[in-house]
C-alpha cells in the first residue's frame, strides 16, 4: 500500500507546480501512514530527480524509454498501470493539466478507480474516502466519495502551498517494454513558445478586455506584465476579435487559471470569464464602470480610464521594484 | 467516415445554482439547459468537416446519457445540423458510468471519429473522453483545439503545456476538445429546427455498471469580501497594499 505522484517534466526539468503536487501526495500518504512513490518518465537527471524527495517522495522510479518521448495516452497508462499494480499503489495523484487530464480517465477505467478530479484540498475524510473538488464551474463545491479500492486525485494548479520536508529518497531505475507498434500517437509539428512565462504557471497575470478598445493599446498591460513578472491574458472577446492569441483567453471555455495575483484591466467580469478566474488568490479591477460585475469578484478595484489609470499604476511598480 | 459528437446537458452558465432541501442536489427550478459548451464547439467542427465533401464524412452523429427530459437538448444538436441521435435512457450517475454507457453503443454502431468536449460546465471532470476510450481501448488525444483531414487522414493539434504539437493516430480514436476548434458554436437556422423535428433519435437502454463516485453533499463559495476601492488618482496605494497587506507582490 502505498502512494504514487506522476511527475511530469518539460525538458528534464521539474516546474513548481510539480513540487506543490509532490506536497500534496505527501500530505495524503502522511494520511494513510503511508510511503510516497513518485514516478518519473523520460530523461531527467539524477540532481533534478532528487528534489522530488525535498517534498516528500520517500522513492523515485525512474524510466527512461526512447519510445516514451511522445505523449501516447495508451502507452502511457500501460505503464503507470504496471508500476501502480507492482508497487501496491491504492492512490495516484496527478496534476489536472493537459496530461493530468489525458492520462486519468484512462487509468480509472483500467484500474477500476474512482477518480476525484481537479481537488483542491486533502481528502476530507478517509473513510468514506471523500474528496473536495470545483463544480458548476466554481458556483458551486461538491464533496465526492470515491467508492472503489484504488482512488486517482488529479490535483488543481495552484491549490496546494509547497511544504519541503526535506525526505531521503532513493532512486530505482525501472525498465519497461515499450512495443514500438503500440504507439499510436505520431508528432508531426511542434510549436513551442518560447521566453514567455506560461499563463497556467503564472504567479502574477495581467489581463485586458475590450476595454483597452484596440489590439494596438496593449502596451501598458505588457509593461506592468513586465515589471511584475507577469503573464498576459484576455477576455474572451478580445481573442475572439483576434486582438490576442486564444491561448491568451482565459474563462470558462479558456484558460482556467489560479494565480496569487490577477489584474483584470478593462473586463467587464462576465460569469464566463470569472469561472475561469474564481480561484485566484486576490483579484484586481480597473474598470470605467463602477457597476460592472467584475469588482464583485475583486478584492481591490479602481474605478477609472485604464489609460489613465495604468501609466500611474506602472509607474508606482516601477519604485516599489527601483 | 462517420463522427459521433458525445453532448452532456448542463445549466446554462449564467444560471443561478441552487440546491434542493439537504444540498444533495441541484433545484432545477428556473434553470435553463443547454448543450455543453465544449461539445456545442465539438458538434459545430464536426459539422464544418462534414460540409466539405473531399474530408469524406458520410454523418455526424450525438449520443447523450440522459432521461427524456434531456430530449429539448438533442433536438437542439438535431436543429444545429447532427444527422441522427442516439439517447442512452439513464441518469448520469458519474463520469465512469457514462463513459461505459457509451463505450457500449460505439462498439455496437460503427464510429470512426469520436469527439467529446474536455470538461462538462456542472462537474467540470474531465473523464468521459478519456474513460471512453480506454473502455474501447483505442487511442484518445486530449485538448484538442484543431481537427482536419489531410491526404485521407485526420491531423489534429493538441495543447501542451507552452505550445501546441500536431499529431495523427489511426482511427477509430476519441477526440477530447478544448477550446479553439471551432470559432463560434453554430446556432440552428428556423429550417434546422424544423428539420430537427422529424430526425430520429434511437433509444438505448442502460447496461448495469457501479458507478465509483458519488457526490454527497454540494456547497456554495463562500463569499468574498467586498472590493476595497482605491483613489485612480493614486494607484501607489494599490501597490502598497498588494505588497504589504496581502503579500503578493
Amino acid at each position: 500500500m502505498s502512494v504514487l505522484v506522476y511527475t511530469e517534466n518539460w525538458d528534464g526539468k521539474f516546474k513548481k507546480l510539480t513540487f506543490e503536487l509532490v506536497s500534496y501526495a505527501f500530505g495524503v500518504a502522511e494520511m494513510l501512514k503511508t510511503e510516497l512513490i513518485a514516478l518519473s518518465i523520460g530523461n531527467v537527471d539524477k540532481n533534478e530527480l532528487m528534489k522530488l524527495g525535498d517534498y516528500g517522495a520517500g522513492k523515485v522510479i525512474n524510466i527512461t524509454n526512447d519510445q516514451m518521448l511522445t505523449l501516447d495516452n495508451q502507452v502511457y497508462t500501460n505503464v503507470i498501470t504496471e508500476v501502480a499494480l507492482k508497487e501496491g499503489v491504492k492512490v495516484i495523484v496527478i496534476s489536472n493539466n493537459n496530461t493530468g487530464k489525458a492520462l486519468a480517465p484512462r487509468l480509472s477505467v483500467r484500474l477500476k478507480a474512482g477518480v476525484g478530479s481537479g481537488v483542491s484540498k486533502l481528502p476530507l475524510n478517509l473513510n468514506p474516502f471523500t474528496v473536495y473538488k470545483k463544480t458548476y464551474s466554481g458556483n458551486a463545491y461538491a464533496h465526492v466519495v470515491i467508492k472503489s479500492d484504488i482512488k486517482i486525485l488529479t490535483l488543481a494548479q495552484n491549490s496546494f502551498v509547497l511544504n519541503e520536508t526535506a525526505n531521503n529518497s532513493s532512486i530505482e531505475n525501472m525498465n519497461v517494454t515499450v512495443d514500438s507498434s503500440s504507439v499510436k500517437t505520431e508528432v508531426k509539428d511542434v510549436q513551442k513558445q518560447t521566453g514567455k512565462i506560461l499563463l497556467t504557471d503564472a504567479e502574477i497575470v495581467v489581463s485586458g478586455g475590450r476595454g483597452m478598445k484596440s489590439p494596438d493599446n496593449w502596451g501598458p498591460i505588457e509593461e506592468l506584465a513586465g515589471f511584475l513578472g507577469a503573464a498576459t491574458a484576455c477576455s474572451r472577446p478580445v481573442a475572439d476579435e483576434g486582438w490576442r492569441p486564444i491561448g491568451e483567453h482565459t474563462g470558462q471555455t479558456g484558460k482556467i487559471i489560479a494565480p496569487n495575483l490577477y489584474i483584470a484591466v478593462g473586463i467587464s467580469g462576465a460569469i464566463q470569464h470569472l469561472a475561469g478566474i474564481s480561484a485566484s488568490k486576490c483579484i484586481v479591477a480597473i474598470n470605467t464602470d463602477k457597476d460592472a460585475p467584475i469588482f464583485e469578484a475583486a478584492e481591490y478595484g479602481i474605478v477609472g480610464d485604464a489609460f489613465k489609470v495604468l501609466p500611474k499604476l506602472i509607474e508606482a511598480v516601477r519604485e516599489m521594484k527601483s | 467516415m462517420k463522427i459521433l459528437v458525445c453532448i452532456s446537458n448542463v445549466p446554462d452558465t449564467t444560471t443561478k445554482i441552487k440546491f434542493n432541501e439537504g444540498d444533495t442536489s441541484i433545484d432545477s427550478t428556473g434553470i435553463q439547459w443547454v448543450i455543453n459548451p465544449w461539445d456545442e464547439l465539438s458538434l459545430t467542427r464536426a459539422l464544418e468537416l462534414k460540409d466539405d465533401p473531399s474530408n469524406g464524412i458520410k454523418s455526424v452523429t450525438v449520443a447523450h446519457v440522459g432521461p427524456a427530459t434531456s430530449e429539448p437538448t438533442i433536438r437542439k444538436a438535431l436543429a444545429i445540423g447532427a444527422d441522427e441521435a442516439i439517447r442512452i435512457n439513464s441518469e448520469s450517475l458519474d463520469a465512469y458510468y457514462v463513459a461505459a454507457q457509451l463505450a457500449e453503443v460505439i462498439r455496437k454502431e460503427h464510429f470512426d471519429i469520436i469527439m467529446c468536449g474536455i470538461e462538462s460546465s456542472d462537474f467540470n471532470g474531465s473523464l468521459a473522453g478519456g474513460m471512453t476510450s480506454e473502455f474501447l481501448g483505442i487511442p484518445s488525444v486530449s485538448a484538442v483545439s484543431g481537427i482536419k483531414a489531410e491526404d485521407g487522414q485526420m491531423v489534429i493539434t493538441r495543447e501542451i503545456d507552452g505550445g501546441k504539437e500536431v499529431v495523427t493516430v489511426p482511427v477509430p480514436f476519441v477526440a477530447i476538445v478544448q477550446k479553439g476548434i471551432a470559432k463560434e458554436p453554430r446556432i440552428a437556422s428556423m429550417r434546422g429546427i424544423m428539420m430537427a423535428k422529424t430526425k430520429p433519435i434511437r433509444l438505448y437502454e442502460p447496461v448495469a455498471i457501479e458507478p465509483l463516485t458519488q457526490i454527497v453533499i454540494f456547497e456554495k463559495p463562500g463569499s468574498r469580501s467586498a472590493c476595497k476601492f482605491i483613489n485612480p488618482e493614486n494607484p501607489k496605494q494599490l501597490i502598497e497594499l498588494l505588497q504589504n497587506e496581502v503579500k503578493v507582490i
